[in-house]
Parts: structure tokens; C-alpha cells; sequence
């Protein structure tokens, strides 16, 4: 099935009996039983006003098509999209739909936010077969509930997203990157915190333990070269801080991890609670993002990491090996069924063996 | 405005209810008097008045827990009330309803600047988180400029915005998780001090959502390291075209100001009477203001004096200290002020794409000669957030009615351009029968749905966001 329009989305939605697979660009590999829905057809930018730092596509657009477009215009998606298709064995063309659906968010997540914190508005065909529109086009919308922020990160368990409305923000001017060599997790953790901690504006903090702890800066030149010199002092304590060239794509992809066997988890969590976890689950390798909250962990197949993490405050979930679901507090959980039958009352789009499973890719 | 008939079996059981209310609370928590409760009667859209049967101030989660399980077996609506700043009646209660205040509720939980957050309990001021954390060079972004009586248990319910959320966001941007009493009493837990949870974004949905999907008594904030030092320009211009694709041509250099504030004459007029700034007399007037160290600010203010200069500014006015960034500030700041001074006003908050902006002020101005009503405007130009201040005598038979009546055209006229009705205040009661106008019928039903799993017997903050027949049903139980 391949709509080439909300309403044919709708009808086929209302038609069907049976689940659906919702594919925007495939990256997100085989997803369990059921007919496959393909969003290829819902395509194309519909309004890009670069004055406004907004952009509205249909869902199905490459994601590849409207950063291209943005780049014309000296703009970007500031929240850094991953591409994990070599970290994961992945093929195809992430969808901004995907992107959105997954609630994508690279290094500068510390910094400026995750793709929900850009999502605008979304139009989406639910489960009875409704097209639902919430939010806008504009930055500031309070109006009625904050469904988008619902559908940003649902991963397709609430319906099909045929629009989405984004802030983008302009691509800086200069970029530099630092790297203090030798720390452990915990100093560098600390490291991370004084820097993100200062007023100097650091978009990027990632700690790869073979290469040490990077910070990165963006800006007008002038400002970053003042703001490189400015960080490296308030950092001296930990070590001379030297420019290093860009490592935010490896960082971002998870690039070292790629080519190696082994299970792939990822923690979201308080940061200074980082080197007691590395501690705990005894991975064969670990890089740490978002100045500690978040770690990438790559652990011997089938090893249970949230019982060997113990109790911490955060979450983990196993991105490649065995399927994997997050568990949610049971009230939590219950809120969770609650709204997804509303959404879906005949559970075509949440097959039970792939609820709340998170996916790779977009 | 329509309020619910008041349910007379509840009112008939007022003592019971009290009583219930007062095993589970201390005496001192529970407000019963008829006299005491008008206290409660309205929030800062006092135009619309009505007490509560009784108010409730509890001091912890497990007081609120208890006191909604009474509520909810015995079938009586609560209406939330953080600091009773809400402009749009998001705390206006009905007169079988109990207010629940969390007035009491200000204490820091835990600060930690390496982890950079701070968790309070939900009814602490906005100013005051702030002030727990600047001492030590942090600050909470968001900045409604009720930020001195607001408590963050509204900043949630309503998300709210401020002047510098161009560059910082919105309450949702900075909010990382909340203890939540749900209205049966069950106490849930969403978030903590990290990024992004696991499974849908129940966070997202909580916030904005008015009070009627829980109510929030603790909430872990980001708090962010403030800035070196900030200075603003301003600048006047003689129309509003000229103004607005300055805007425009600002943003899209990259220059990311944290607060692009414009007003207009009739604005600029006002706020020199009442505070005398010293503000140019022309047709709009931005301040810009950008934050660094003094050679980025400079660098940033040169950038965007040279962009200004393409537009024929009639006036470029730059700060050279604190002391005249704060007499550029002062007009704006008082605004509201100098309004309240010379006549009642009603202040609205409908978003624009800011490319519409001329478009929208022309259409402003035709509206309020047809209606014989002046308008004032003060706008977030950034991010498109008016504030058109329309201004009436209350005491006028028939003007509040006419004043709310053009406001809603003015709002109709935000939604026909792209924009929406409401962008940091709130639905309410206010806005809350001009929701048909943003959102078709299977927009509106998506959105009770999402009400229904939260609330499902309807008692949470009752007759506000949706139109009242919409909800009727689901009200009637």
C-alpha cells in the first residue's frame, strides 16, 4: 500500500482489518507481521520560510531532500539527526516522518534539544482512520493539548504522520572542537558538567574512552575563538585542552561501535551517575554523549544490562540484538495502553510484539 | 460567558464533603467558609467571578493524593490553582467544584548544578527558582512577566513562554519530569533528571495541558548558566513593514537574538506617558536584545544595527551600560502597566507567522476603527507571539462584551494566517468557545480523548480549553 494522499491514507486505514507495517524510509528494518503501508507517496516540501525558521513537509520526504534544502539557505535541523544504519546493519533513506516518529536527537541534544523540542505541528491519520491535526506552524502554540509532543518519539503506535511542521535553526559560522586527552569517566563527566556548566554555550560533550573528552563550540568565528580560549582555561585543571578536527558525525553515528559483534544498548540517565554504571555492567566498550546522560554501551550478546546497571535514575534499551522493550512504571504503563487504544482501538499499528520496542533508525 | 449549572446534589452535601476533606487534611488546609473562599472567586481575568465550595491547601504529593481520592469518590470537580496569575481563567472555579491550591507547596527538593537541574515542589514562584540558583551563576529560562507571583505549577499546566524564549524555549523545553497526583488519587512519576523517557512522551502531554489531565505537585527543571552579560538596542521605524522585515532579515543572517520585542505607536505612546522612557515617537519600535561577552555582543549588535540601517530606521539607539539597558527595558516592562493606568484592558496572545505581521497589524487597526475600540500592540516579534491589548471601560454597559468580541475577531484573524489562538496563556475559559475555530471536530475529540484516559470521569478543571458543548456528554457522565 502506497497512499498518495491523506485522504487515500484514511480510507485504506479504514479499510484494512488487519495490522499494518508503517514504513517511512525502511531504516528501521522488518517490524513483525501485517501488510506493508509505505509513506513514499505523502512527499515534498509544502512551505519553507527561512525568515520564520520554519519548514513544513509532508511526512514521507527524505530526510536527505530537506536538509538539502535548508543548506541552500545557510539552515540545518539543529537537533542533529543520527544515521545508524551501519551501527545497526540498516539500508534505505531516513523519512522526516521517521525522524520525527522516532524523536531523533544527536550530540546537540544537550544543548538545543531532540526533535520533539523543533516539532511544531503534525498532521497524523490515526487508527479509526481520522485525520488529526494539532499545533501549527508557529513557535509559540498553546492552544488545546500538546498532541505533537504525543507523537514526536511514538513510533508509529498512535497513527500515520502525513505533515510535520519544524523549526530549523541558521548553520554557524565557525565550528571548533576540543579534546582533553586522558580522563577516566568520572573526571571526565566532570569535565563535561564545568563546560556545559559555563556561560561559553557548548553544543557538543562526548567522552570516547581511547580518545578522550570532546567539547565542541559554534558560533560567529570571532565569538567561538574567544569562547575556545575562555573554556580551555576554566577546563586547564583537567588537562591541556587541545583543537582537534570534527568528531560530532562518528559521535553521532555511534561510528566506532559499527563495525563491531556484540549487543548495543543505550542509557539515558542522570549524568553524574555515569561512571557507576560503566562501572557496573562491565561493557566491552562504552562512549558517553550528552555530557554523561547518555551512554552507548556495547555489551557480549544477550547479556542482561539493566541487571547488572542495578538502580539508577534513567532508563536503558537494547538497540541491536534480542527485541527489546523499555519497562514503564505500572501506572505509567497503564496511561500508555490507555492512550494507544484510543488511538488505535483495533491495534493495527501496535502489533503486541513490537509495542513500545523501540527501533533503530528512521 | 457559559459556565456549568453548578451540580446540586454536590452542593447539597458541602458539609460532608468539608468534613471528608478535613480527616485526610490539616484544619488549616481546608478553607470552607463562604466569606474565606472568595479568595478563590477568580484569577487575573477577574471579570469573570465565581467561589468555590470550598479551597484546599495541602503542603505535600501525599496530601494531594489523598485529598483528590475524597474528591474522587465523591464525585466533586477540582480546579487547580497554582499562583492565580492565569489571564485566560485556567483556575476559575465553578460553584460545586473544590480549588485546590498549591500556594503552600514552595519548597527546593534538591539542587544539582554538575547535573544542572533543580527539583522544587510545584507551587515555588518562578523568580524563586530562579533565585535558588543564580547565587551560584544559574537561572531558570522561562519568564512569563508574571515571573514574580507565577507559581511553576501554572507555568506547567499552561507551559508558558516569556520574552526570551526565542532562544531558550518554552516551559516544555526546559521542564525534565514531574510527580503528578492523578484525579483518583494514584501518584505517578514521569521523567527525572535526564533526557527524554522511554515510551511516549507523557511529559509533552502533561504540559500545556491546562490541569486537566493532573495535578503537578513536584517538577524537576533544567536550569542553564547564565549568560556573560546581555545588552539590547533599540530601534524605531516608520512603519511596520519596515519593522517586521528587519525581523526577518535578522534571523535569517543567523544573528539569534534571545528577545525580538516590537510595539507599536499607540503602545509606544502609552508606555511614554505612564513611564517615560524616552522612547521615540514612530510607528514601531523594536529592542533586541542579544547576550556574550562584551566583544560577541558587540560583534552581534553590529551585525544587526547593519541589517537594520537596509530598513531607514527613523531612530538606532544602543545601550553603553546597565544603566541605559534598563531604560530601554523600562518602557517595555511597563507596558501592561501603563495600559492598566488609562483604561481597562483586555490582552490577548494569539501567534502570527512573522511573515504576516504587516498583513495582521493593518487588519488590527481596520478592526478596532470598525469596532470603535483601540488597540495597543507589544509583540514578540521573534517568534510571532502578540499581544494586542485591546482597551474598553468596564464600567461601559456593553463595551466588555464588544471588547470580547473583537478580541475574537482578532484571533479568528491569527488562525486565517497560519497562526493560533493562544501562544503562552492558555485556553481557559477564555478562548475556550474559539477552539472550533483552530481545530475541525476529529481534532478536538482527539484531544478529549486523550482526557478520557487521564480523567475519566471528567472532574479536573472542569468547562476549560474545550467548548462546552463539545464536552457535554463526556461531563454529564
Amino acid at each position: 500500500m502506497r497512499p498518495n494522499d491523506e485522504t487515500e491514507l484514511a480510507e485504506m486505514i479504514r479499510a484494512t482489518e488487519a495490522p499494518l507495517r508503517v514504513q517511512g524510509g525502511g531504516t528501521r528494518g522488518a517490524l513483525g507481521p501485517g501488510a506493508v503501508l509505505e509513506t513514499g507517496g505523502l512527499c515534498g516540501v509544502r512551505l519553507y520560510e527561512p525568515g520564520a525558521l520554519t519548514l513544513v513537509a509532508a511526512a514521507g520526504t527524505s530526510l536527505a531532500e530537506v536538509e538539502a534544502v535548508l543548506a541552500a539557505e545557510g539552515q540545518r535541523l539543529a537537533f542533529e539527526v543520527p544515521d545508524l544504519r551501519a551501527l545497526l546493519g540498516r539500508e534505505g533513506a531516513s523519512t522526516l516522518g521517521g525522524v520525527v516518529a522516532e524523536n531523533a536527537a544527536g550530540p546537540r541534544r544537550v544543548a538545543v534539544g531532540a526533535a520533539r523540542d523543533f516539532l511544531l505541528g503534525v498532521a497524523f491519520v490515526d487508527g479509526r482512520g481520522d485525520l488529526i491535526r494539532n499545533g501549527g506552524r508557529v513557535m509559540k502554540n498553546v492552544t488545546g493539548y500538546d498532541l505533537v509532543k504525543l507523537m514526536a518519539g511514538s513510533r508509529g503506535q498512535l497513527g500515520v504522520l502525513t505533515e510535520v511542521a519544524l523549526k530549523v535553526l541558521p548553520r554557524p559560522e565557525a565550528v571548533v572542537t576540543l579534546l582533553l586527552p586522558g580522563l577516566d569517566i568520572g573526571q571526565a563527566v566532570a569535565a563535561m558538567a564545568a563546560a556545559l556548566g559555563s556561560p561559553f554555550e557548548v553544543t557538543g560533550a562526548a567522552h570516547l574512552p581511547e580518545a578522550g573528552t570532546y567539547l565542541r563550540l559554534e558560533g560567529f568565528a570571532g565569538s567561538v575563538a574567544y569562547r575556545r580560549d575562555r573554556l580551555a582555561a576554566l577546563l586547564r585543571p583537567f588537562g591541556l585542552a587541545e583543537e582537534v578536527a570534527d568528531p560530532w558525525g562518528q559521535i553521532r553515528d555511534v561510528a566506532p561501535f559499527a563495525g563491531r559483534a556484540g549487543d548495543v544498548w543505550r542509557l539515558h540517565l542522570r549524568p553524574s551517575e555515569a561512571a557507576g554504571v560503566v562501572a557496573r555492567i562491565g561493557a566491552e566498550a562504552v562512549m558517553l554523549d550528552w555530557g554523561g546522560g547518555l551512554i552507548w554501551a556495547l555489551m557480549e550478546p544477550g547479556a542482561d544490562l539493566r541487571a547488572r546497571a542495578g538502580a539508577f535514575q534513567g532508563h536503558a534499551l537494547r538497540l541491536r540484538g534480542a527485541a527489546d522493550t523499555a519497562p514503564l512504571p505500572p501506572v505509567l504503563a497503564g496511561l500508555s495502553d490507555g492512550l494507544r487504544h484510543q488511538f488505535d482501538p483495533r491495534g493495527i499499528f501496535a502489533p503486541s510484539s513490537t509495542l513500545a520496542q523501540t527501533t533503530a533508525g528512521n | 460567558m457559559d459556565m456549568p449549572q453548578p451540580n446540586p446534589a454536590i452542593l447539597a452535601r458541602k458539609d460532608r464533603i468539608v468534613q471528608r476533606l478535613l480527616e485526610v487534611l490539616p484544619a488549616d488546609a481546608v478553607v470552607h467558609d463562604p466569606h474565606e473562599v472568595r479568595a478563590y472567586e477568580c484569577d487575573a481575568l477577574s471579570a469573570y467571578r465565581c467561589p468555590p465550595l470550598a479551597a484546599i491547601l495541602p503542603r505535600t504529593t501525599a496530601e494531594v493524593a489523598a485529598a483528590l481520592k475524597v474528591c474522587h469518590d465523591e464525585g466533586v470537580p477540582v480546579v487547580p490553582r497554582g499562583a492565580g496569575t492565569s489571564l485566560a481563567g485556567g483556575a476559575l472555579p465553578t460553584a460545586d467544584s473544590v480549588i485546590l491550591g498549591v500556594a503552600r507547596m514552595t519548597s527546593v527538593l534538591e539542587t544539582d548544578l554538575a547535573d544542572r537541574f533543580i527539583r522544587v515542589q510545584a507551587g515555588r514562584t518562578n523568580l524563586q527558582v530562579t533565585a535558588a540558583v543564580e547565587g551560584e551563576g544559574f537561572f531558570y529560562a522561562p519568564d512569563p512577566s508574571s515571573q514574580l507571583a507565577c507559581a511553576i505549577a501554572g507555568n506547567i499546566a499552561m507551559n508558558s513562554g516569556g520574552a526570551h524564549c526565542l532562544k531558550y524555549g518554552v516551559t516544555t523545553n526546559n521542564l525534565l519530569g514531574v510527580t503528578m497526583v492523578l484525579m483518583d488519587g494514584t501518584v505517578v512519576e514521569i521523567g527525572g533528571p535526564w533526557m527524554d523517557g522511554p515510551g511516549l512522551d507523557l511529559l509533552g502531554l502533561v504540559c500545556g495541558s491546562e490541569g486537566q489531565l493532573g495535578v503537578v505537585t513536584e517538577a524537576t527543571l533544567r536550569i542553564l548558566p547564565k549568560p556573560e552579560g546581555a545588552l539590547p538596542v533599540l530601534m524605531g521605524f516608520d512603519s511596520s513593514e519596515g519593522a517586521g522585515a528587519c525581523v526577518s532579515d535578522i534571523i535569517k543572517a543567523g544573528v539569534l537574538p534571545v528577545a525580538i520585542e516590537f510595539m507599536d505607536r499607540p503602545c509606544i505612546e502609552a508606555c511614554e506617558a505612564f513611564a517615560k522612557a524616552g522612547y521615540p515617537m514612530c510607528e514601531a519600535l523594536l529592542i533586541i536584545e542579544v547576550e556574550g561577552s562584551p566583544a560577541e555582543i558587540r560583534h552581534q549588535l553590529d551585525l544587526i544595527i547593519a541589517i537594520a540601517r537596509r530598513h531607514n530606521p527613523v531612530e538606532l539607539r544602543e545601550a553603553a551600560d546597565e544603566d541605559q539597558a534598563k531604560r530601554i527595558w523600562l518602557g517595555r516592562k511597563s507596558a501592561f502597566g501603563a495600559m492598566g493606568q488609562i483604561n481597562d484592558y483586555m490582552c490577548l496572545d494569539g501567534t502570527i507567522p512573522v511573515s504576516s505581521l504587516p498583513h495582521v497589524l493593518r487588519r488590527i487597526e481596520e478592526l478596532s476603527r470598525d469596532y470603535g475600540l483601540k488597540v495597543a500592540n507589544v509583540f514578540h516579534a521573534g517568534d510571532g507571539n502578540m499581544h494586542p491589548l485591546i482597551l474598553y471601560n468596564a464600567n461601559q454597559p456593553g463595551e466588555q462584551e464588544k471588547c470580547e468580541a473583537l478580541g475574537a475577531d482578532i484571533l479568528r484573524l491569527c488562525v486565517e494566517v497560519g497562526g493560533c489562538l493562544t501562544g503562552e496563556h492558555g485556553v481557559g475559559i477564555e478562548k475556550r468557545d474559539l477552539m472550533a475555530v483552530q481545530y475541525a471536530p476529529a481534532d478536538l475529540e482527539a484531544q478529549l480523548r486523550v482526557k478520557d484516559v487521564f480523567d475519566p470521569k471528567w472532574l479536573l478543571n472542569p468547562a476549560k480549553v474545550f467548548p462546552l458543548q463539545v464536552t457535554a456528554a463526556r461531563r454529564a457522565g
